[in-house]
């Protein structure tokens, strides 16, 4: 049976995202909810247990607490409030919690450690998870039964004051509220005293119930400058006095009221030593929480030390301090010491409160929950508790009582941290066997691609897919009967937990056939490949010998990387790998070009280079005595006779300095921004332009790179676009001014500052104009079908388009990033590129190394923190979602999205010009290794993915983009961005899948017969060997994928369906 | 004639490989709080003086490139110096790469600035000891088959292998272990590499021995300091050179 490659590598993709699909199945923990929906109302709470005698208490107890104010502040670590910070800072807090009547607890966050999970969870009490945040994306209402929902149908007045986030998870909750946007993360002051600006009002006022209060200054504070800077100690000497103002005002008011109030401080999330948030490090995870009320009296010397609870503990404590039901799925235990001045019997009812809410969770989620411990000591503290009951009833002797029921209690706290740790237990389980199978399918997938891939690539672009032979077709009879077998007994004994058991069985028997179907196609390949295995292997080593030092790098770079994956720390510094291997690759460059022009002259076949060197004695004709090991070498001299030997003069020194200069200007660059994890604390360039002083050198720099950026990029422009262009650039300028960045030379400082939007909107029309006059360009061409001058200034006009609209999105002190990434384009084509003549395979994977390592230079890392939020706010006047989504995500992504950008200009550029005759046969030996070994490494990622499970929220919390995608993919370029929620917004951006320039990117049919045969042989190889690594399922797969690190996992097959699309498509 | 040079090559390894050995342990009885870790300025540079002694002593006395040309005082004098400045020109190139490979610029150049010393005297030495300040000559032993004899060989092999050392030496640097050699790469663990190294390529190739002892380590602080340099050292010399 004959396939065209194209079908089946579209059938491998689909098999293959399936098999993705149903691993990530497995790998997201189903979180743990109640099923039986929000009509809460109905439901009576849990009668007290009696037994035998008849209690008359059915209805909830009243509250503890007639008002509640809850001083949230982000990035509360605990040591600012526990520690020296805090003695220093928080004079008056200190002295609540060493001597005033409160509770001081350090309360554990669990990750991803970003504002809004953590305001669901404590909220709701449950445990939100990742694959929580990416459901919820689309629907930011929280629908989740919570604290706030049933404090509202209670007819509590609920105020709010600080981070919108609230207010679109509670909207129309609160009878009033004041958002304050988290988006302009340098501004840490208007952001929190827009929240305080409202306390005098409101402390007065006596008409709520519940007030709220999210303070963000901290926060942003710590993104800008750490846990260590001075700006710190200032903002928790505010928050101090804030609490303090808020407490007085809360004392003076109780001694009208017969109820105490609760006043509860806490952080949402710590901050690490970087100053960002989202991992689990001990510093993001520690928070501080106090519980202050006159409830807590304590005596004299009764030292109370910060105990540890849960974070989700808050949400049950405020429902039984405000007297609601325990929100539903709420995985929390009641804070005891908050009840522990009541009377016995309301202590008893509050705790069997909590252990039925939860045991009712855990009846939920667990079908064995019969065994589970927890269950049992509750039905053991259950019975107790009703004999107590019934004692109390028939007033026995209280002495009896009391010892009766402190047994009792200390049961039901027993029962209590049973559940809650079953629960946790049950979020945190994976389905092993879905994800097993998965991971199967998609090893499968891989290894058929690699065995069919050589022929797929070959030139008729088909495949023979062999028909079974008899042995084979015997195999693939018993092959689903003993899978099927396998899948019934596993399902038997593993209950109900495994979602492939829980699918219909038809659709369960069709995975398994698939499977085997595969596993039949795998080996029969094999067995192809051994038979044919002889034939090829008669001359290796002149496939090996066509191998250059460059070449060796680009594979160990590749495939180094790839590995390096496997180990957080290298994630964490992704980008120091990238500056090295970018530097090397500059150093292999500039020996390629010693070698090229010193070398490359004198090797002329009968010359020998050293026999003129008179103290050289060995070196003396060596071709004389050994002419073997340097035919080839010759041989190549004298076949291309030395590309660099026809320069002369000053382009022969630039080719000389061109390396020395890129890595000057990757040198520049990175101590422009210090990225990654360990480092990214060290003082940078980037911080001394930003900072207010430097204001003047800013806009210098600022000017001069736009001049810069200019001049690169006009000079293949057309007029109108170079007016445009210049236009564009100037209103740029104009637009950082307005916005009070940079300074006209002739106004100083005094300028007020607006929001740009005209400036800004200005230079859209510009960039859109250009776009526009670069596509009308590229369509003229297609029609016209041979015009390529058209066709390359229309590519170029677009990748201008795409430079002026970088520029307008990145921050002053970034633009020379931009700057110098045209810089080093232009030197690469113009003495690199061009005058060694490497071919498109080289070429591509070295734009993709440059394409990463500008992503770095920008600033970027592979923490969700560092995304720069602002760009999605240029020129709007207010968020809105889809612009700002796609403008972030572009101006993160600028590096790799220009130098893609650049790989087509230059692409099509040489495809136009007479190429020398590319050595097909050894790229294709190089890019079939290429791929091969980056599909091993997909396979080592995949299967540490495994083993790594346990650390998945750290791997998830690293969020890594879609590693430039398919971005360098010739053929399309999808964008997958999985922007998971950006800590500072906290509301959960998300990314989409942006597909942009789709087939006018293709190579254009080469005139005349020959270049076509070439351009056929050598562009499926730029793209096998650009694509490895690039992922460019991104669209398809959704955006767990990238979030999993997708591009390793998934990228080889995806590189494998561009080369074998190829052919097809240019044929 | 190839039996006895393989047999020098051999006493040549050995002899570097102990002297190394040497640097490590012998200043320990003259010099109070001597550590390689601790102290690795002084070690690194003990260890440069050693090893280039022994280039020279190894050079003065094999001599592997038995010149029959007439040389003149005044010839070899200006041979020395001219070899002298290749030398502080590979120091200075090779600080520079350094520098351009996230070296910080002012704190830890001295550091820097030694590493570049050692690693010079782990490259260029041995190349000046048996090529002469003959740059043409490098280029041809550092490119494909450009080879001639056992002695180009193991100085190809030896010198590639030392910035090998070098660049891998980098790559404990991110991970977060927080060892003190993390900043100073594991110069003794190499040591016993190329040991094990130089045996297998005496049973195996003879003609292939190697001396891959001679790793650089990596010095300074551990900051974004990501020191190597792969490729030939004849690519910076040229630059400079012409």
């Amino acid at each position: 049976m004959r396939l065209g490659s194209g079908t089946f590598a579209a059938c491998c993709v689909v098999i293959e995202v399936l098999g993705v699909a149903l691993f990530l199945r497995g790998f997201f923990p189903a979180p743990v909810c109640s099923f039986s929906g929000t009509e809460h109302q109905t439901e009576s709470p849990a009668p007290e247990p009696s037994a035998g005698a008849i209690s008359n208490w059915t209805k909830l107890p009243p509250p503890l607490f007639s008002k509640v104010v809850i001083m949230l502040i982000d990035a509360l670590r605990d040591d600012f409030v526990f520690g020296s910070k805090g003695v220093k800072f928080m004079p008056y807090t200190t002295y609540l919690v060493e001597k005033g009547s409160s509770h001081s607890f350090v309360a554990e966050a669990k990750p991803p450690t970003v504002t809004m999970p953590r305001i669901k969870a404590l909220m709701t009490g449950s445990l939100p998870g990742f694959i929580d945040v990416v459901r919820n994306l689309n629907s930011p209402t929280l629908l989740e039964d919570n604290v706030i929902t049933r404090a509202k149908a209670a007819g509590k007045r609920i105020i709010f004051y600080g981070d919108e986030t609230w207010v679109k998870l509670f909207p129309k909750h609160f009878v009033e509220y004041d958002g304050t946007t988290s988006f302009f993360v340098s501004d840490y002051t208007e952001v929190d005293d827009n929240v305080t600006r409202h306390l005098d009002k409101v402390l007065k006022r006596r008409d709520w119930d519940v007030l709220i209060l999210h303070y963000l200054g901290l926060d942003h504070i710590g993104h800008i400058s750490g846990p260590n800077s001075p700006l710190i100690g200032r903002k928790l000497s505010e928050m101090d006095s804030v609490l303090m103002k808020i407490h007085t005002s809360l004392l003076s008011e109780e001694r009208e009221t017969l109820l105490p109030n609760l006043l509860v401080l806490c952080g949402d999330h710590g901050m690490s030593e970087a100053g960002g948030h989202g991992a689990s490090s001990v510093e993001e995870v520690n928070t501080a929480m106090i519980l202050i009320s006159s409830a807590f009296e304590r005596k004299p010397g009764d030292v109370r030390r910060p105990k540890y609870i849960q974070q989700t503990d808050l949400a049950a404590t405020l429902s039984i301090g405000l007297g609601l039901p325990i929100p539903k799925s709420s995985v929390g235990n009641l804070i005891f010491p908050v009840i522990e001045g009541k009377p016995m019997r309301e202590q008893l009812r509050f705790l069997h409160l909590n252990t039925v809410q939860l045991s009712k969770l855990l009846q939920e989620n667990v079908p064995s929950y019969k065994k589970e411990p927890g269950f049992e000591q509750f039905k053991v503290s259950e019975r107790l508790h009703g004999n107590w009951v019934r004692l109390y009833l028939e007033e026995n002797s209280s002495e009896v009582l009391s010892n009766l029921g402190s047994k009792v209690r200390r049961q039901y706290l027993d029962a209590l941290r049973a559940l809650s740790l079953s629960l946790s237990r049950q979020a945190a389980q994976y389905d092993v066997y879905s994800m097993a199978v998965g991971t199967v399918l998609v090893l499968e997938v891989l290894a058929l691609l690699l065995l069919s891939g050589p022929r797929a690539l070959s030139g008729k672009a088909e495949l023979d897919v062999p028909l079974p032979s008899p042995a084979f077709s015997l195999l693939c009879y018993l092959l689903p009967l003993g899978l099927v077998a396998l899948h019934v007994t596993v399902c038997t004994s593993a209950g109900g937990t495994c979602y492939l058991c829980s699918l219909p069985w038809l659709t369960a028997g069709g995975v398994m056939v698939l499977i085997s179907t595969l596993l039949c196609a795998v080996l029969s390949a094999l067995t192809g490949m051994f038979a044919g295995g002889k034939r090829l292997s008669k001359n290796p080593p002149q496939c090996n010998s066509r191998w250059s030092e460059l070449d060796l790098l680009i594979l160990l770079g590749t495939v180094g990387h790839t590995l390096s994956l496997g180990a957080s720390s290298f994630i964490e510094e992704e980008p120091q790998t990238w500056y090295f291997l970018v530097n090397t690759l500059c150093l292999a460059l500039c020996h390629e070009i010693y070698r090229n022009c010193f070398l490359g002259d004198d090797c002329a076949p009968q010359s020998c280079p050293h026999a003129g060197e008179d103290f050289d004695g060995v070196a003396a004709a060596p071709q004389g005595k050994s002419p073997g090991p340097d035919v080839w070498e010759l041989d190549r001299a004298s076949r291309h006779p030395s590309p660099l030997g026809a320069l002369r003069g000053p382009e022969r020194w630039m080719v000389l300095a061109s390396p020395w200069l890129i890595l000057t200007c990757c040198r520049l660059l990175r101590s422009l921004n210090q990225t990654g994890v360990q480092w990214a604390h060290r003082p940078d360039l980037g911080h001394w332009l930003t900072s207010s002083d430097h204001k003047a050198e800013l806009s210098v720099l600022a000017a001069v790179s736009l001049i810069m950026i200019f001049v690169l990029v006009q000079k293949r422009c057309s007029l109108a676009s170079k007016v445009a262009m210049a236009f564009g650039l100037l209103g740029i300028y104009c637009y950082r001014v307005a916005i009070g960045n940079l300074l006209f030379p002739w106004q100083q400082n005094n300028k007020d500052i607006s929001k740009g939007i005209t400036e800004a909107r200005f230079v859209y029309v510009f960039v859109l104009g250009i776009l526009f006059t670069g596509t009308k360009g590229l369509l003229k061409s297609q029609i016209t079908a041979d015009d390529f001058t058209v066709k390359t200034v229309g590519l170029w006009e677009i990748y201008s388009g795409l430079v002026l609209l970088a520029a307008l999105l990145l921050r002053p002190h970034n633009l020379p990033v931009l700057a110098l990434s045209l810089v080093i384009q232009t030197i690469m084509t113009q003495f690199v590129w061009r005058p060694l003549r490497h071919d498109a395979a080289e070429v591509t994977v070295m734009h993709y190394w440059f394409g990463q390592a500008f992503f770095y230079f920008q600033g970027n890392s592979n923490n969700i923190a560092t995304v720069d939020i602002s760009a999605g706010f240029v020129g709007l006047d207010a968020y809105v979602e889809i612009p700002a989504m796609l403008l972030t995500t572009f101006a993160t992504y600028t590096g790799p999205v220009l130098w893609a950008s650049h790989l087509v200009n230059f692409l099509t550029s040489e495809a136009s010009r007479p190429a020398p005759e590319t050595q097909a046969s050894g790229t294709l030996c190089l890019c079939t290794k290429l791929t091969s070994t980056s599909v091993d490494g997909a396979k080592v990622a995949n299967c540490h993915l495994l083993r790594l499970r346990e650390l998945s929220p750290r791997w998830l919390s690293l969020w890594k983009g879609p590693q430039s995608v398919s971005s360098e993919c010739v053929k399309s370029q999808h964008k997958e961005v999985s922007v998971l929620s950006s800590p500072p917004s906290l509301s959960g951006q998300e990314g989409s899948g942006v597909s942009r320039l789709p087939a006018e990117h293709r190579r254009p049919d080469a005139p005349g017969e020959g270049s076509r045969a070439r351009a056929e042989a050598r562009h499926p190889l730029g793209l096998s060997l650009g694509c490895p690594l690039l992922g460019v399922g991104g669209k398809a797969l959704g955006r767990e994928e990238a979030m999993l690190r997708g591009p390793a996992l998934q990228g080889s097959p995806a590189g494998w369906t561009g080369s074998q699309v190829g052919p097809k498509a240019w044929a | 004639m190839k039996d006895t040079d393989i047999k020098r090559l051999l006493y040549v390894h050995l002899l570097c490989i102990f002297s190394i050995i040497l640097s490590i342990f012998i200043p320990s009885f003259f010099l109070e709080n001597f550590s390689v870790l601790e102290t690795h300025l002084t070690w690194l540079c003990i260890c440069s003086v050693s090893v280039t002694a022994v280039n020279l002593v190894l050079y003065l006395v094999v001599k592997p490139n038995a010149s029959s040309k007439r040389s003149s005082l005044s010839y070899k004098v200006t041979r020395f110096l001219k070899c002298c400045i290749y030398f502080l020109m590979s120091c200075f190139a090779f600080h520079v790469i350094f520098v351009l490979y996230g070296a910080p610029l002012i704190e830890l150049a001295l550091e820097t600035f030694l590493l570049a010393v050692t690693l010079s005297t782990f490259t260029t030495v041995p190349c000046l000891c048996l090529l002469g300040p003959n740059v043409k000559a490098w280029l041809r032993v550092f490119s494909r088959n450009g080879v001639t004899s056992i002695w180009e060989n193991s100085l190809q092999i030896t010198t590639v292998s030392s910035f090998l050392g070098t660049w891998l030496g980098a790559f404990p640097i991110p991970l977060d272990w927080g060892r003190p050699w993390q900043v100073l790469v594991v110069a003794h663990q190499l040591l016993s590499c190329g040991l094990q190294t130089l045996s297998c390529g005496l049973h195996v190739r003879p003609s292939s021995l190697t001396r891959d002892g001679t790793q650089a380590p990596c010095i300074g602080s551990a900051e974004s300091y990501l020191l190597r340099h792969q490729g030939s050292p004849s690519s910076f010399l040229f630059s400079v050179n012409s």
